[in-house]
């Protein structure tokens, strides 16, 4: 045919190129699919993935002619912080401003609370238990430890709030705020059942609101009670999960907490719906700033401690924190990396699970190659507690070093002194963000209202 | 019997004093005067104590209690024996929201009526009412059992575990999961054992059973609850 004769005189047009859909992309297109297959919303561990305004956005000014630095290693830069001196008998005294979050015995090994626990303790700071209470190994390896008081309850008990440093009351969690916990039946094991009072195996669903109080008039009355069951001596923590930050802090403060911990939506979890990891809260960056203020407006600044967690990494992330008015900060997800969860050397392993090493994050099923988020007897024997503990030391420690490293640099002897000043940022949304100017102008975006 | 007037003491150094006790065996007695309706009355208690407590209590009296037997002898505010742990505590009035709430052991009598949410999240404590409970009563009940001698308002033992539930009257309506069982000899011998035991007068076989259907004990998607 003429057609075709023509065709093969003409030159060859290369193909188009293919166009991936930014709404219809392959992930939006392949989670349809699974939604169509399965009828149920994808469960998952671990923190926000999607991009937020974050610390990495925010650089510090060095000292140079208008500022006097502090020579590295030489000169003294403090690291100490005390938490619970507005109420409490016995304030902790901590050496160093990161402690480890709450992370329940049953998310976690005890391989992994005991090595938290001793790392934490070789640092000279505080762990905390988690939504299944207080196990006698985390105890005894914890020389500081905060003990949560949560909706579930579960494992609550006077004993151990008598044996505690400090007690937590969860009224959320930044990767899940307005979400109760949730351990899937794979890893109830006996013991874990035996703690939560729950028959073995089933899908725990822990509530989302505590039993015996509503709202913070109640809340004030409930901290009342606790410090009267530990005789005034324990700092008692309000946790929550970073939302209306301003507003909430304020209540907190007014319901009596002598810390608070605030966690941003970059926090993670053992396991809770993805929908609620990534569309649910505000960033850590902002949420500083907001409780710094409320806290500043209360005159609580420095009474009332701040406790910032959610996606902290590094000694960076930790100074900045500081920066912007935050007394101590808290890591979940960058202990458990230190631990070896998602280290390379289990990749065999992590493809046997349909995944690869650096992706993991279905700490739910309870099937961590590294020993970690796993009740099975023969995964969690592969994480050595003493090991465990060295590494979690190591990186608390390094993260001290770099923290010190940014604070000497702009002239500060205690890290606490670091200050909003020191800092600029690099984008727009960060300065309106975090409340300092975007670098190279005088510019902090954003109303005034708080 | 030691008489403590809280007019004059308050209920910190009450508390203090009753804590001095803790982990002893000592079986001191109590009469606190003038309560008025003050929060943590007697909270903490470990030791076999009596407490008489003479007139009404605010929130969380008798809270995480182990071993003391405390009766209060009006009615009390909310929380009251949050998460007990042994020993009793009996109300002689009515009592408001979450009653032993979380309790893990013992036994929390109330003569009069409770209001919403008793026993929410209840861990092995038995809760015996004389009078009736409101809504969503045993929510989330992981173990004990649950005695009303009245009536049970809306969604009675919501996404209920393992508490077993006893009720004379009627019931408004069950909550998700829980569902009427058989009410064997076994659950009338046990029953009247914690009449007895709560020193209410009721005949065990004019009660039904309440418990759990155990169908939200793994996510299935055909238990979720679907807008309609
Ligand atoms: C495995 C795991 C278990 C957790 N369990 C709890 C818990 O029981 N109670 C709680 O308040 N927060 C829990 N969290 C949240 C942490 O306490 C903390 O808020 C969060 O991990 C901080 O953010 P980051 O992980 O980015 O450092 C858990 C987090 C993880 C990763």
């Amino acid at each position: 045919m003429s057609d075709s004769t023509d065709n093969e005189h003409k030159p060859q047009r290369p193909l188009p190129p293919l166009v991936e859909s930014f709404t219809w992309n392959r992930g939006t297109i392949s989670e349809i699919q699974r939604a169509a297959e399965e009828g149920i919303y994808s469960i998952r561990g671990g923190g926000a993935k999607r991009y937020v305004p974050h610390f990495d956005d925010l650089l510090f000014l060095g000292a140079s002619m208008s500022r006097y630095a502090l020579e590295g290693y030489r000169e003294r830069c403090d690291t100490d912080v005390v938490l619970g001196s507005r109420f409490a008998k016995k304030p902790l005294h901590l050496d160093i401003p990161i402690t480890i979050a709450g992370m329940s015995f049953g998310a976690l090994s005890a391989e992994a609370k005991d090595s938290l626990g001793r790392g934490a303790s070789m640092m000279g700071t505080s762990t905390t238990t988690g939504d299944g209470g207080m196990t006698p190994e985390e105890r005894k390896s914890s020389k500081t430890l905060v003990y949560q008081l949560l909706p579930s309850r579960y494992g609550m008990n006077p004993d151990d709030l008598r044996k505690a440093d400090a007690v937590e009351v969860v009224c959320g969690q930044g990767a899940k705020p307005g979400g109760g916990g949730m351990l899937l039946g794979q890893k109830i094991s006996d013991r874990v059942a035996e703690m939560r009072t729950l028959p073995k195996g089933v899908d725990q669903r822990s509530a989302c609101r505590h039993p015996d109080w509503t709202g913070p008039d109640d809340l004030e009355i409930k901290i009342q009670e606790l410090r009267e069951i530990t005789d005034w001596e324990k700092p008692i923590y309000i946790k929550v999960g970073a939302t209306r930050t301003y507003y909430d802090v304020k209540l907190a403060v007014k319901a009596g907490a002598d810390v608070i911990v605030v966690d941003g939506m970059q926090g993670g979890t053992a396991a809770t719906q993805d929908v609620f990891i990534e569309q649910v809260g505000i960033p850590t960056m902002p949420a500083v700033r907001l409780a710094v203020k409320a806290l500043q407006e209360m005159g609580m600044h420095r009474k009332v401690q701040l406790i910032v967690s959610g996606g902290i990494r590094n000694g960076s992330d930790v100074a900045k924190c500081m920066a912007l008015g935050a007394d101590a900060v808290s890591i979940g997800m960058a202990a458990l990396y230190a631990l070896g969860c998602n280290d390379p050397k289990y990749d065999e392993d992590y493809r046997q699970l349909g995944t690869r090493a650096g992706f993991y994050d279905a700490y739910h099923e309870g099937r961590c190659p590294a020993g970690i988020s796993t009740q099975d007897p023969e995964l969690s024997k592969r994480l050595d507690p003493e090991l465990g503990g060295r590494r979690i030391k190591n990186l608390l420690q390094t993260m001290m070093l770099e923290a010190q490293t940014l604070a000497r640099a702009c002239g500060k002897s205690h890290l606490h002194n670091l200050e909003p000043e020191d800092m600029v940022a690099l984008t727009v949304e960060s300065a309106a963000m975090a409340g300092v100017p975007l670098a190279g102008t005088d510019w902090i975006p954003g109303n005034t209202r708080y | 019997m030691i008489e403590i007037d809280l007019d004059k003491v308050t209920i910190r150094e009450f508390n203090q004093q009753l804590h001095d006790l803790n982990g002893t065996d000592k079986k001191e007695a109590y009469k606190i005067m003038n309560p008025r309706g003050k929060h943590s009355v007697a909270v903490g208690a470990d030791a076999p104590v009596d407490i008489t407590v003479e007139g009404h209590v605010g929130y969380y009296c008798g809270g995480m209690n182990k071993h003391a037997n405390i009766d209060i002898k009006g009615n009390a505010g909310p929380g009251v024996a949050e998460n007990i742990m042994s020993g009793c505590v009996r109300v002689q009035g009515n009592t408001s929201q979450y009653a032993g709430a979380t309790g893990r052991g013992g036994m929390l009598v109330i003569e009069g009526d409770a209001s919403s949410r008793c026993g929410i999240s209840m861990k092995g404590v038995d809760i015996v009412v004389g009078g009736s409970v409101d809504n969503m009563s045993a929510f989330m009940g992981q173990a004990g059992n649950l005695v009303v001698c009245g009536n049970a308002g809306h969604a009675l033992g919501d996404s209920l575990y393992e508490v077993k539930i006893y009720v004379q009257g009627e019931v408004k309506s069950l909550g998700a999961d829980c569902v009427e069982k058989e009410m064997t000899e076994e659950h009338v011998a046990k029953l009247a054992e914690l009449l007895e035991k709560a020193k209410i007068n009721a005949d065990p076989r004019k009660f039904r059973r309440y418990g759990s259907a155990r169908k939200l004990y793994n996510f299935k998607i055909d238990n979720a609850r679907l807008p309609e």
